[in-house]
């Protein structure tokens, strides 16, 4: 091969560049970020355990909005036997008003974004 | 290879068939309960939500609307001001409009051009269920026809399959046109078909339909379950004579009209 030794060393240069932002993000602390969505209800608890609510909360409210709209059955029993209301707006929404910094913030984080709003509502609050 | 002989093979064919038609034969056998007959087909188990329209009664013709804002108040339907884009849960047409088939030149003088109220009939054999490619609309149970507007596409089938002209499509952003927002029940967005859901919402809890209890004093409009035979409404279907709309089309509309 010929010029072996520059082409190994343009590799190199190369390779290190375009990894740069990803070591400049590790350097500066950048790439630790996480969002931190902020709990502004006086309520200790979530519907279900924080771990379930974080991982699960797009299941659970599929699970009331079938049971809503298709089955008719608005009472929601939790596992520790507390029951709510099955709904978005006056249940969730009552607790985590501030959905800018709460479901927004993650969601952003993730990159999507929900179309529930256009049609779920919520009254402005100040 | 191993030998089967024919005798074998015949043996080993009837153990199969025994062993594959057991189970289901011995469930079939066993059955206690009787089969159920689901709203879908017309023959309801228990319950059949109805109304009836006392129409001499109604107020309309003095401009009376106290049930058609109590419902586009609650559901919050917007009012674009035009018929075009018009949607359509509680409105009035002219009685000539509502009953196309008793139309005829010496038609009553206090009926001809009577506003009449009309709605979502809630038929018993809705033609909209059958084309909804998605199951996005349903008859429940206990009977009403539900519009579940996250499963809605948008294909508009059901409105041409509505002979009644009871559903509506979202052309434009309804919320500008909202005079106020009901916050307690979803508004809908472009692209989605909506209509009347007999207030399912309020039923659920306790309440009648916003349009029945507007009207509560006057008692235009009688909602009750059309299968309890000691009902104020079957009582009242059975004191007069009364009309559907359209029922040569074998819909079978649950909105009933006295005229008397
Ligand atoms: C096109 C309008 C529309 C969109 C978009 C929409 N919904 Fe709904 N939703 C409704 C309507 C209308 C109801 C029926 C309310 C009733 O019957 O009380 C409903 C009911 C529900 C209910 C049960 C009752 C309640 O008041 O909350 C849940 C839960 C729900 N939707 C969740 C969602 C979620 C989550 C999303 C987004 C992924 C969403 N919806 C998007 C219109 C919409
Ligand atoms: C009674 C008030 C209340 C209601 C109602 C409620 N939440 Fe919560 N939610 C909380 C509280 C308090 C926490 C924090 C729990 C903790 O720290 O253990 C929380 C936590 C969460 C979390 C986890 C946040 C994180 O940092 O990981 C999610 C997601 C969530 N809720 C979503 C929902 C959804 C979706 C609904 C409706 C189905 C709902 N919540 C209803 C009070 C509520
Ligand atoms: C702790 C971060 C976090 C919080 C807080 C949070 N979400 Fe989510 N949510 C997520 C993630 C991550 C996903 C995406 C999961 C996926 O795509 O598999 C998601 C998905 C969803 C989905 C399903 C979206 C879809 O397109 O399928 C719904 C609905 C939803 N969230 C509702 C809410 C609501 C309402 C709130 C506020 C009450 C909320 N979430 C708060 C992290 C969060």
């Amino acid at each position: 091969m010929y010029d072996a030794d520059k082409i190994i060393t343009g590799l190199i240069i190369f390779l290190c560049l375009i990894t740069f932002p990803i070591y400049y993000n590790i350097a500066t602390g950048k790439a630790a970020y996480r969002p931190e969505p902020k709990i502004v209800t006086e309520e200790k608890q979530c519907v279900e355990s924080k771990g379930y609510m974080r991982a699960k909360h797009m299941d659970l409210l599929e699970e009331w909005r079938e049971s809503v709209v298709r089955e008719g059955k608005r009472v929601y029993v939790a596992s520790d036997g507390k029951q709510y209301t099955m709904s978005l707006v006056d249940t969730c929404m009552r607790c985590h008003w501030n959905k800018a910094e709460f479901c927004d913030l993650c969601h952003n984080y993730v990159g999507i974004r929900l179309n529930c709003w256009s049609c779920h509502t919520l009254p402005k609050r100040d | 290879m191993m030998k089967v002989s024919r005798r074998g093979f015949l043996k080993a064919t009837g153990l199969v068939v025994i062993g594959l038609v057991a189970k289901p034969l011995f469930d079939t056998l066993s059955r206690l309960e009787l089969p159920q007959l689901s709203a879908r087909l017309g023959t309801l188990t228990g319950k059949r939500l109805a109304m009836v329209i006392n129409l001499k009664a109604c107020l309309a013709k003095d401009g009376c609307s106290d049930c058609i804002e109590a419902c586009h108040r609650i559901h919050n339907v917007p009012d674009f001001g035009n018929p075009k884009d018009e949607i359509k849960w509680l409105r009035t047409v002219p009685y000539e409009d509502a009953f196309p088939e008793l139309k005829h030149e010496f038609i009553a003088k206090g009926l001809k051009g009577l506003p009449t109220l009309v709605l979502c009939n809630h038929c018993a054999n809705p033609p909209c269920v059958q084309v909804c490619p998605t199951g996005a609309t349903w008859k429940r149970e206990d009977g009403i026809v539900m519009q579940d507007y996250h499963r809605c596409i948008g294909c508009r089938y059901c409105i041409a399959a509505c002979p009644y002209g009871s559903r509506s499509f979202n052309w434009r952003d309804p919320v500008p046109f909202i005079k106020e927002i009901n916050f307690g029940f979803p508004i809908r967005t472009r692209g989605v078909v909506e209509k009347c859901n007999f207030c399912e919402e309020r039923l659920a809890k306790g309440l009648p339909p916003a349009c029945v209890e507007a009207c509560w004093e006057k008692k235009v409009l009688i909602f009750g379950n059309l299968e309890d035979p000691n009902s104020n409404i079957r009582e009242i279907l059975h004191l007069h004579y009364s009309l559907q709309r359209k029922p040569y089309l074998g819909t079978n509309p649950q909105v009933y009209y006295i005229i008397t």
